[in-house]
């Protein structure tokens, strides 16, 4: 019962197998990023770059159809732009980091849109907004897999002078100028992981399994290692159980996974061990020391 | 004896108001300087330009064979995160990134010199303790805790006393005597003039433009004092240009 239930669906249906190992190597790279957002204070940068991408997936999709190497490269030009350029005026400018974005993540969706509607060809961005973790072909998978190996390696060279760069940016500056470029990496693999989100959950729903995987270790630990780690499983198991949501109910497997991973940030939010809301209404007697 | 810092003719300043005008000076190697001055009188601003985080208008400040490693900073308000989630070991632990860098190791030797630098502020069995949790003196033992591991030759702290308790900053002062002891060259911005006269030999006395400067007993003076609090705090909006009239580039104008 319990092995047709929880195991039985993979192992009898290929796309389902491919589906999990999709859903697993995303939940691998996004966790950390997500993490990382979170804690910049950036959880809606996901969002907005999510937006930014559309109009060069959209693009590629225009100049030569359903290519997965053409939109995802249309995707990473855009977002690498919009990224790169955000950075720039930040750094250099009075704007701060979340004018410059939304003012150049709002251009590149408004010149996508207008691409797509003076070529006049009614495209289905249907796949684009919502990607199809059901139908992972080869070229697809290896694609992810790809992007999450890159994500873990470039994190593990850029982790210290990244996480000194979010705690303290001013002592950063004074010891080392690697700050910038690691903020910059970050940025661009963050674009790389909303890139490989697409093509499985689709742009909006790739911010989902960003994001709220960190919102969920936030209410676990208070050691930023081990938050990652939660993060990174809690991903995981959304994939895992909302892919077995949408096998036996036979709602789309996109919008069950971020449902999952939904809901358990909910009973993090109720009952975590650090900052729950139960936690803080019920704290227990004080200590004596 | 040879000068860590050389300011020559330095201005600085912000959207072409100068904070800091025409400082002329040298910082001996292991001289121990207070600045002292009004608010708005520049002290700040002279600390991140001898960082570099501000680039001067004119002037320019000579750091000898100072790498930028080898200056120590503790600003008047650490842009520090304070929600982050990081405890207090691996927070003092940056003060070893000259040595360690972004890959290097943190091995048993640094370990102890981190065990160390937390005894001497004071902070043994503060460890695992997220920096969210520490009071405002703890904070301020822990950023000198970072600095002690920094092995910095020059090390500039802008007004590191406020807000800690008499404890703290005894505690704290102790840590300055004993870099000035071994010929570090330290620069504090301070307000307690008493405590200046009473434990600085050397002090700047500034007000946008520098007011005196020498040894403490002869710069605060009570008509250097009111010199100094006579300046006006605000930027002029009108204010002319200032035309050099000395310095190697005449004519330059801020």
């Amino acid at each position: 019962m319990l092995y047709s239930t929880l195991v039985a669906p993979f192992a009898e249906f290929e796309f389902m197998r491919r589906a999990l190992a999709g859903a697993l190597a995303l939940a691998l790279g996004a966790g950390p990023i997500g993490v990382f957002l979170m804690l910049r204070r950036m959880s809606l940068v996901g969002d907005a770059m999510a937006h930014a991408i559309l109009p060069g997936a959209a693009v590629g999709f225009l100049l030569s159809g359903l290519n997965l190497y053409a939109m995802t490269a249309g995707g990473l030009i855009a977002g690498f732009v919009v990224a790169l350029l955000t950075g720039l005026v930040a750094r250099t400018t009075e704007l701060k980091e979340d004018a410059a974005l939304a003012t150049f993540y709002l251009l590149s969706l408004a010149l996508g849109v207008t691409i797509v509607s003076v070529k006049g060809s009614n495209i289905d961005l249907l796949h684009v907004l919502f990607g199809n973790v059901l139908a992972l072909d080869d070229q697809t998978l290896v694609l992810i897999a790809g992007n999450a190996t890159v994500t873990l390696i470039v994190l593990a060279l850029i982790y210290r002078p990244l996480v000194i760069e979010c705690v303290d940016p001013g002592f950063m500056r004074s010891v080392s100028r690697a700050g910038g470029p690691a903020h910059l990496a970050f940025l661009v693999l963050v674009v790389v992981n909303l890139v490989s989100g697409f093509h499985a959950l689709g742009t909006l729903l790739a911010v989902g399994v960003m994001m709220l995987p960190a919102a969920i270790g936030r209410f676990w630990a208070r050691d930023v290692t081990l938050m990652i780690a939660i993060a990174t499983a809690s991903g995981a198991l959304a994939g895992y159980a909302g892919l077995l949501a949408s096998f036996h109910t036979g709602v789309a497997s996109g919008p069950a996974i971020i449902l999952v991973a939904g809901s358990l940030s909910v009973v993090s939010l109720l009952f975590g061990r650090v900052g729950g809301l139960l936690r803080q209404a019920f704290p227990g007697r004080h200590l004596e020391a | 004896m040879t000068a860590a810092l050389n300011f020559r003719n330095l201005t600085l300043g912000y959207d072409r108001h100068p904070a800091v005008h025409h400082l002329d000076g040298a910082v001996e190697t292991g001289a121990l300087v207070a600045v002292v001055g009004p608010n708005g009188a520049g002290k700040s601003t002279l600390f991140k330009g001898i960082v570099g985080v501000i680039k001067p208008f004119a002037g320019r400040i000579e750091r000898a064979d100072l790498k930028p490693q080898d200056i120590g900073y503790l600003p008047q308000a650490a842009e520090i995160d304070r929600s982050f989630p990081i405890n207090v070991f691996d927070m003092v632990a940056m003060g070893l990134w000259r040595r360690a860098g972004a890959f290097g190791g943190i091995d048993r030797k640094a370990r102890g010199a981190i065990e160390q630098a937390l005894a001497a502020v004071g902070l043994t069995g503060f460890e695992g303790r997220a920096i969210a949790t520490l009071s405002g003196g703890q904070m301020q033992r822990m950023l000198f805790a970072r600095l002690l591991l920094q092995d910095a030759r020059v090390i500039v702290l802008d007004e590191p006393f406020n807000a800690v308790d008499a404890k703290t900053s005894a505690d704290l002062f102790d840590l300055v005597r004993r870099w000035h002891g071994e010929r570090r060259t330290v620069l504090t911005a301070m307000h307690d003039i008493d405590f200046v006269r009473a434990h600085f030999p050397e002090t700047l006395l500034l007000a946008r433009a520098p007011v005196a400067w020498g040894r403490t007993p002869a710069v605060l003076t009570p008509e250097n004092l009111l010199t100094a609090r006579r300046m006006c705090e605000a930027f002029d909006e009108q204010a002319a240009e200032c035309v050099e009239e000395v310095g190697a580039t005449p004519g330059r104008v801020h």
